[in-house]
């Protein structure tokens, strides 16, 4: 699923709200969830999972091409990890 | 100053930026995050561009260690989510923390 179809099934489930408004919608709440992470804040979004911001550390890598080493800087990377309700759900059929 | 974001705080932002009705604002954040939910139950995936990818692994059984105790116990076979950030994101997180720290 891709966002302009989760924009199209959402919208079907609002049709007092125009297409381009439910798209407005979508974005505003990613845009939300990046800057609360660009500043370092968690996301708590509770049955559904947690984003938050890990850093990881530097570390000797390498071209896998030439097999040389090379440094690669510490960063900091995005995180998700997925709430205990998604994860039930998700196993609900299987178990 | 750190601070968790909620489900509150995205509803507010639905209600100014936008001016969303306060029942609507929630409706439609619930609806996001079901319409996620769902996908992921039926095995897709959801790519968001400029954001990421949720995508679920069927992960076949295998055998484990409890950590604490050494014991081997059976893992059994499971579906697990993973959020693949896109690019714009991680520069995003990368770029403003290294500032900051």
């Amino acid at each position: 699923m891709t966002k302009s179809e989760l924009v199209q099934k959402m919208a079907r489930q609002f049709p007092q709200m125009t297409l381009k408004e439910v798209e407005n919608a979508v974005d505003l709440v990613f845009d939300e969830i990046t800057t609360s992470l660009a500043t370092g804040n968690r996301v708590e979004l509770r049955g559904f999972g947690a984003f938050s911001v890990r850093y990881r550390d530097q570390r000797v890598g390498r071209n896998p091409r030439t097999g040389e080493s090379v440094q690669v800087e510490g960063k900091y990377v995005p995180f998700f990890k997925a709430g205990k309700g998604l994860r039930e759900r998700l196993n609900k059929d299987v178990a | 100053m750190s601070r968790t974001l909620t489900r509150a705080d995205i509803v507010d932002s639905l209600i100014k930026e936008i001016n969303l009705p306060r029942s609507l604002a929630t409706e439609v954040l619930e609806e996001l995050l079901t319409e996620l939910i769902d996908a992921a139950v039926q095995g897709n995936g959801v790519k968001v561009s400029s954001f990421g990818s949720f995508i679920v692994r069927e992960k076949s059984q295998r055998i484990g260690r409890n950590p604490k105790t050494g014991e081997e116990a059976v893992i059994s076979p499971r579906r697990v989510i993973t959020f693949r950030p896109s690019q714009c994101l991680k520069e995003a997180v990368h770029f403003s923390r290294k500032k900051a720290a």
